[in-house]
């Protein structure tokens, strides 16, 4: 066991994966020599040389296209996209190719792509360094999406999207890289270092795809939600002084149904929490599927926050981002209604 | 014994603590590239592209055909411009240091490409910049407190908070919005120019994109519809070696110069020594001039070397040697054009000196007046409501339904 931040964490998840398997390489602008802008391959092209550990040119819908050619080969390659806000030029090749590819020869052709990207805001980016587009990928049929909120899930869930034949879109939101982040941009920064989920197995475990995680177990409420909203969560329950069951989704697609449907049943009452635009949004799919699991346990409307539905703006970040305050007014309303 | 083909993964030549090595860059002498006439036909001039035109010798001399025989004023006005570019930078790359404004790019060692091209075309030419081409927003008098203002995200922000740093536009001077998604612009720009030539106008367009970008498909999009149309445009390259941590050699530029991507549709390509004022001048006049007659469009590539960090985010001595700049062989293109106006007698050091000086002033002042318009941290703000505005030409009821949410919540009501 180490302590680890997150970038660590992934870090570690390349290094195992690179060691264990040699049909395993790591492919993205700037990863190799540099070790990439977040740091995450750091000293891994010096370890396992240049053919394992691969700098690409500026153009993503090359890396996208020539990765799913490499994984077609029997390779199983682990892409870096720099942002996720510049994954569109690549968008073709994941939504025509790479979801497709087992579906359309009938399962003779895959490509075991897993792409990883920073995702989210609460870094001053401005609107092309904030993105949150998971549920433009959770609209496809055959590509899973994981967002991580934490190292230990990190590292794990990481090597179970490598090792995975299915392609994987695989978001780290980066504001939570260095430190769990509660929502509340006046606070010092805080570090992985005395967080419980930065206690992480130097060498190989899985975290399973597919499984949510129950981040605290409660009665009042459920808040289900994933990434940094994880820990915002966390901090604004405790705010609104309610006892509330807090879901890490971690997996978005496919989605863990089951462990949604065992705790609204249970609490009655569920709130949906992403940082991603609200519109078509990821919540809403979320909100659909409790409101048919559960309709009949439901004691009050579901409540859903989110951002806003314009572009993440650079100046109005803490009023765009779904801080404290926004979760515990849709905690209280929530917890209104008898 | 296998005969396996084997991946090139494309080396730069030194790396931190190796001694900088520029033995692969082909340079030829200073007036030695002929000049077509603007009409030529494209399979006459291949040449261009793989050559390099220089009008500055090792003396500071001008030298042949392309000379642009600039008189005294543009040659000082030329000076002043790369002098107030990299005085604004510094300034700009220290208030980011002092956490003043949240990120910065400087343009540093570049300045006589944004100088140089810019005055090369004529005001109602329209311009899709990069983001390290703030030297266009500067001499197109976009004005420095305007452009500090975008970068403090105040009051008075062009861009009303939406956009990081740097990211600026200007409207009545025809300077597209830049984007933080790189090339984009450059397919957007063929299209302002094959709209031009539909309504029957000479104005033309000009686009930039760097050496790394120059991957993106966007790039060759634009290209193919450049050379498709035959669209009055100017497309240009600006080579300076780096692409955050890859060489250029990571965008293929070991193989063929990047001014020769265009030879395969029939563009011309022009490669220039980016840090000659006055070669960047010629040449991209001549392509203006071109494209304006109908000749459709050009490929400039601009060799030159980003002296600074990609970024204020970055940290090039994990992946350059600390020295390679100095190393450049095509030298500081302030310091060029500067003894090149000594070497006329219409300059000395002391005038720029003095000019430095003035001009540190200036940007001080202009830095003063700015922060008055408020800081990201410092009143007066950005009123919130405009975070909703501008997502529609109107807001539709979604957006009206949040933006008043978000006003109950800090308990204004709307
Ligand atoms: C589509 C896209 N992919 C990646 C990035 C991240 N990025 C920003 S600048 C840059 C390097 C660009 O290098 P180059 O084109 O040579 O321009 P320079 O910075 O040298 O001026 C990268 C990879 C981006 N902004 N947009
Ligand atoms: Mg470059």
């Amino acid at each position: 066991m180490s302590r680890m931040n997150m970038i660590q964490a992934i870090h570690s998840a390349h290094d195992v994966m690179l060691e264990k398997d040699p049909s395993v390489v790591a492919f993205g602008q700037d990863i190799g020599y540099f070790g990439g802008v977040f740091r995450c391959t750091d000293g891994l092209q010096k370890k396992y040389g240049e053919h394992r550990v691969i700098d690409a040119p500026i153009a993503e819908g090359g890396i996208v296209g020539t990765a799913i050619g490499l994984g077609i080969n029997g390779l199983r390659p682990v892409v870096e996209i720099q942002f996720a806000d510049y994954i569109y030029p690549g968008f073709d090749q994941i939504v025509s190719e790479l979801s497709r590819l087992r579906y359309r020869s009938a399962g003779d052709f895959y490509s075991p792509v897993t792409i990883r990207t920073p995702c989210g805001g609460g870094i001053r980016g401005g609107q092309t360094h904030s993105q949150s587009p998971e549920g433009i990928f959770t609209h496809l049929s055959g590509v899973m999406t994981v967002m991580v909120s934490n190292p230990y899930d990190a590292k794990g869930l990481l090597i179970s999207a490598i090792e995975s034949d299915d392609p994987i879109i695989f978001f780290e939101p980066k504001r939570i890289y260095n430190g769990p982040f509660d929502g509340d941009p006046d606070k010092p920064s805080a570090s992985w270092a005395s967080h419980p989920k930065g206690e992480v197995p130097d060498g190989y475990y899985t975290v399973p795809l597919g499984k949510a995680d129950i981040v605290e177990e409660g009665e009042d409420l459920t808040i289900i939600t994933y990434g940094t909203i994880v820990h915002v969560a966390q901090a604004a329950a405790e705010r609104a002084g309610v006892n509330a069951e807090i879901i890490d989704v971690r997996t978005l697609m496919p989605l863990d149904i089951d462990t949604l449907r065992e705790s609204v049943n249970k609490t009655g009452r569920a709130m949906v929490a992403h940082e991603a635009t609200r519109f078509c949004g990821y919540g809403a799919e979320l909100v659909a599927t409790i409101q048919k699991e559960c309709f009949w346990h439901l004691e009050a409307p579901i409540s859903r926050v989110t951002g806003w539905d314009t572009p993440y703006p650079h100046a109005f970040e803490w009023q765009y981002f779904p801080v404290q305050k926004r979760l515990v007014e849709g905690i209280r309303k929530l917890m209104e209604v008898e | 014994m296998t005969n396996n083909p084997k991946l090139h993964i494309p080396q730069p030549a030194a790396r931190p603590g190796e001694v900088p090595d520029f033995s692969y860059l082909d340079l030829s002498d200073a007036g030695a590239v002929f000049r077509p006439p603007t009409n030529a036909r494209a399979a006459e001039i291949e040449n261009l592209a793989l050559e390099m035109v220089r009008v500055l010798d090792d003396d500071h001399v001008a030298q042949g055909p392309w000379n642009p025989d600039l008189d005294k004023d543009t040659l000082l006005e030329a000076l002043r411009l790369m002098v107030l570019t990299r005085v604004y930078d510094d300034r700009m790359q220290r208030v980011q240091r002092q956490g003043k404004i949240t990120f910065y790019m400087q343009a540093l060692g570049e300045e006589a490409v944004s100088i140089g091209q810019g005055l090369a075309f004529e005001p109602g030419d329209m311009l899709f910049p990069a983001y390290r081409n703030q030297g266009l927003y500067i001499m197109r008098e976009t004005g420095l407190v305007e452009m500090m203002c975008q970068c403090l995200s105040n009051s008075r922000d062009m861009c009303k908070g939406r956009q990081m740093p740097i990211f600026y536009q200007n409207k009545k001077k025809n300077l597209f919005t830049i984007s933080g998604n790189l090339a984009t612009q450059y397919p957007q720009a063929v299209g302002w120019a094959m709209g031009s030539a539909i309504k029957g106008e000479d104005h033309i367009a000009a686009s930039w994109v760097g050496d790394g970008s120059t991957a993106e498909a966007d790039f060759h999009y634009a290209l193919t519809f450049a050379a498709v149309y035959n669209a009055p445009v100017v497309l240009n390259v600006i080579n300076n070696q780096w692409a955050i941590s890859t060489f250029q050699g990571f965008a293929g530029g070991e193989r063929r110069p990047f001014a020769a991507r265009g030879l395969g549709l029939g563009i011309p390509g022009i490669r220039v020594d980016g840090n000659d004022l006055l070669a960047v001048y010629a040449t991209t006049r001549w392509a203006a001039d071109r494209a304006r007659q109908g000749g459709g469009p050009t490929l400039i590539e601009l060799v030159t070397y980003r002296g600074g960090a990609h970024s204020t985010s970055d940290d090039p001595t994990r992946y350059r040697p600390k020295d390679e700049w100095e190393a450049f062989p095509l030298g500081d293109p302030v310091n060029r054009l500067k003894q090149h106006l000594i070497k006329l007698g219409h300059w000395s050091d002391e005038q720029q000196t003095k000019l430095e000086e003035e001009l540190r002033n200036t940007v001080n002042e202009a830095w003063k007046e700015a922060v008055s318009f408020g800081t990201l941290t410092e009143p007066p703000f950005l009123d919130v409501e405009l975070m909703f505005e501008d997502v529609f030409a109107e807001m539709p009821e979604h957006l009206k339904l949040q933006r008043n949410k978000l006003l109950d919540l800090r308990g204004e009501k709307s």
